[in-house]
């Protein structure tokens, strides 16, 4: 994930490489997360202004999708798949270790911006659950030697 | 001597270690001197197996599953390259020829037919192993006759709903001229379910030609696959197939010099569940909030941008290939009463054989749990089969008899949804179980109505009172209220369908609700 820092012709540049799809605006902010790690409230206006919507319109579709952050995470990001197929190979009690190794909730941030804690929905790899993502690396058959080779792999 | 070795490329192979063991084999085999060739394949679908290392040798494919990087060097010393071959290796990842194997023999792969057989981002193998054929015959034919191909197949929509996939495209085919689209529905967010992934990873052409196909049966000149963000190798291997197929004219503004046009992209989604339910999808792509739109008007008549969109979920027009290949009737032949053909069955969670499995209709859920499946991982006895998705029952064994047949599944309460089957063993809680689907619908729900929004958050805090001992059957009371508001009262199936694992985890296993046990003979009903 990118971690340029924001600026108001890098995002006119990101809306103008895209303007030409249609329904431009969902791969404009997946292009922002790609390029600044996270959409910047001071992006939502250029984009606006560049598509001819709303501030509201823009707001509207940040917030209602998961992966159009609003905050950039921290230097990495660990998901752990939390849906059926995992919590029938128990994946409950890893979040939970990984919860209490890095002194965290689900959903937050280690306060030394390490790591950030995901839940994530699918990965689509029931067959080989529990699953897990650290930095877009996938991993099945997870389980607690994994869980804290990859916690320490992200310097937790 | 050239030894041919295959390692799938499938993500979840890779999430198991599959890249790893193939630099260990490359590296390995330049120590040992001897040549080889890697073909990064699509899985098999014996997921159990992965990464599952295939050798060739005279034509035959002998297997070893699952490979670790530290297993590859014991294997080559095992003389798994050597001038022999592998067929006579004693080892214990070895499992002999991999089409022998009878999760793999016992399958009828119509969709998934070429899946794991080569390297599925290559055209030339693509038509080696039988691809285009389809797309050959439906340039033969007036749209309205693909048209009647599809309906006569009997196919049904594999997203969930089941509509008749035939007849969506013939309300397509109706609208006047103008532009309309093919969108393809791969959001495939249902925990369980991988199908779509494994065909998009391992097969990328077939839906490639069948949307294609779609394309001249309605006259639609735009595609789009909506794809989850979740799957970034899908992505990768579609938009490497939809370059190959652009580039030899498979796609384009004349597809195969008729005089056709077909474009297709790909479009990621963000991480919103609802944006599987087709009209939120459509909103999506527009780039919208994926608020669900209210029907009519249908996707048909008014979907992307307002103009007439057949929506298909991958597996749909996966299948469409094979069916303009082989007739309508090859395929109808399979299955049973209203559900014709093979369905590509996930079989997932706490079993000791998961993966893929594609049959006929009409196979019972104990064959798939116990014969196929093998019964649970950890050993210990299955208490429930959650199918199709958050949205599905949660059967107990007692409905282990139950074909699989769309129709079966729903008169006893259930749905067969994407056809994902997740099993748990007897140390599941089902009061957890049906927690967790209201709370899964309270992040996920789109906001639209009251019942969906309100009622699911309602549902977790009641089920929170009822585990705290707080006025259990009022409160269970609640629960089995709220479960019937919101399946009158939604929109759409996220809220509408939450109730069925709710009240299926209630009715079949009370006594994890503090209520009495069931009967034996009541619960086999
Ligand atoms: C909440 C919700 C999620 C859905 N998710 C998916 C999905 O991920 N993939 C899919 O193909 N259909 C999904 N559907 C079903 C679609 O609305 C629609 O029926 C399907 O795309 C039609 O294609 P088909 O006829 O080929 O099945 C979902 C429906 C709902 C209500
Ligand atoms: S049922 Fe839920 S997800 Fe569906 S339209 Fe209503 S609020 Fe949205």
């Amino acid at each position: 994930m990118g971690r340029e820092p924001w600026s108001e012709p890098r995002t006119r540049q990101i809306v103008t490489e895209h303007k030409g799809l249609e329904g431009p605006l969902m791969p404009i902010l997946h292009a922002c997360v790609e390029t600044f790690g996270f959409v910047p409230q001071e992006a939502v206006p250029v984009i606006a202004n560049e598509l001819n919507l709303s501030r509201a319109e823009v707001h509207g579709v940040v917030t209602f999708y998961h992966d159009f952050r609003r905050e950039p995470a921290g230097k990495h990001v660990l998901k752990m798949c939390r849906a059926e197929a995992c919590q029938s190979m128990g994946c409950e009690p890893l979040v939970k270790r990984a919860e209490d190794r890095l002194g965290i909730k689900c959903g937050e941030t280690s306060a030394d911006g390490r790591v950030t804690l995901e839940p994530i929905y699918c990965l689509g790899l029931c067959a080989t659950a529990p699953s897990a993502m650290l930095d877009g690396k996938i991993v099945g058959r997870l389980n607690e030697a994994k869980l804290d080779k990859l916690l320490k792999g992200a310097g937790a | 001597m050239t030894v041919k070795i295959y390692i799938p490329k499938d993500a979840a192979a890779i999430a198991c270690g599959a890249d790893e063991v193939a630099a260990a084999f490359k590296k390995t085999a330049k120590k040992a001197a001897v040549k080889i060739d890697i073909v990064r394949n699509g899985s098999r679908g014996m997921l159990w197996l992965e990464p599952l290392v295939e050798v060739e040798h005279n034509g035959v494919r002998y297997g070893f599953g699952p490979v670790a990087e530290d297993d590859v060097q014991d294997l080559v010393k095992a003389g798994l390259l050597g001038e022999k071959g592998p067929k006579g290796i004693k080892h214990k990842l070895a499992v002999g020829p991999v089409e022998d194997i009878p999760f793999f023999k016992k399958q009828t792969r119509l969709t998934f037919a070429r899946c794991g057989l080569a390297d599925p981002v290559s055209l030339p193998d693509y038509k080696r192993l039988g691809g285009y054929k389809g797309l050959e015959n439906a340039l033969k034919l007036k749209p309205i006759e693909i048209v009647d191909v599809v309906s006569k197949s009997g196919l049904r929509g594999r997203g969930g709903a089941g509509f008749p996939t035939g007849i969506k495209w013939k309300t397509v085919h109706d609208t006047p001229p103008q532009q309309k689209y093919i969108v393809c529905n791969a959001d495939e967010g249902d925990s369980g379910t991988f199908a779509d992934r494994m065909i998009m990873e391992g097969d990328p052409f077939v839906l490639i030609e069948g949307m294609t196909i779609a394309g001249l049966a309605v006259g639609a000149t735009r595609g789009y696959i909506y794809l989850r963000s979740e799957y970034p190798h899908a992505g990768m291997a579609l938009n490497a197939a939809i370059q190959a197929a652009k580039k030899d004219g498979y796609l384009g503004d004349n597809v195969r010099g008729s005089g056709h046009t077909f474009e297709l992209q790909v479009r990621m989604g963000a991480g919103a569940y609802v944006c599987g339910e087709e009209t939120s999808l459509l909103e999506s792509l527009e780039g919208k909030r994926g608020l669900v739109r209210a029907k009519p008007p249908l996707p048909a008549h008014k979907g992307l941008f307002g103009q007439p969109t057949v929506i298909n979920n991958v597996l749909s027009l996966a299948a469409v290939p094979y069916i303009m290949e082989h007739g309508a009737q090859a395929y109808a032949d399979y299955g049973v009463g209203r559900s014709r053909g093979t369905m590509p069955i996930q079989l997932a969670g706490n079993l000791k054989h998961g993966g893929l499995f594609e049959t006929a209709f009409g196979i019972t859920l104990g064959e798939l749990v116990d014969d196929i499946g093998g019964g649970t991982l950890s050993g210990k006895p299955v208490k429930a089969v959650q199918v199709g998705g958050p949205l599905g029952a949660y059967f107990p064994r007692g409905y282990f008899d139950t074909p699989f047949d769309y129709e079966a599944f729903a008169a006893r309460d259930g749905l067969i949804g994407h056809a994902g089957v997740v099993v748990f063993d007897e140390t599941a809680d089902m009061m957890a179980q049906a927690r967790f689907a209201f709370e899964f619908c309270a992040v996920e729900s789109c906001g639209k109505c009251t019942p969906c929004r309100i009622g699911s958050t309602r549902g977790v805090e009641t089920l929170d009172k009822v585990r705290a001992g707080e006025r259990p059957e009022a409160n269970l009371a609640v629960v089995e209220d709220l479960c019937n508001t919101m399946k009158f009262g939604s929109l759409c199936a996220l809220g509408g369908f939450t109730p069925y694992p709710v009240m299926s985890a209630l009715t079949h296993f009370p006594e994890d609700f503090g209520r009495p046990a069931k009967k034996l003979a009541a619960a086999a009903e």
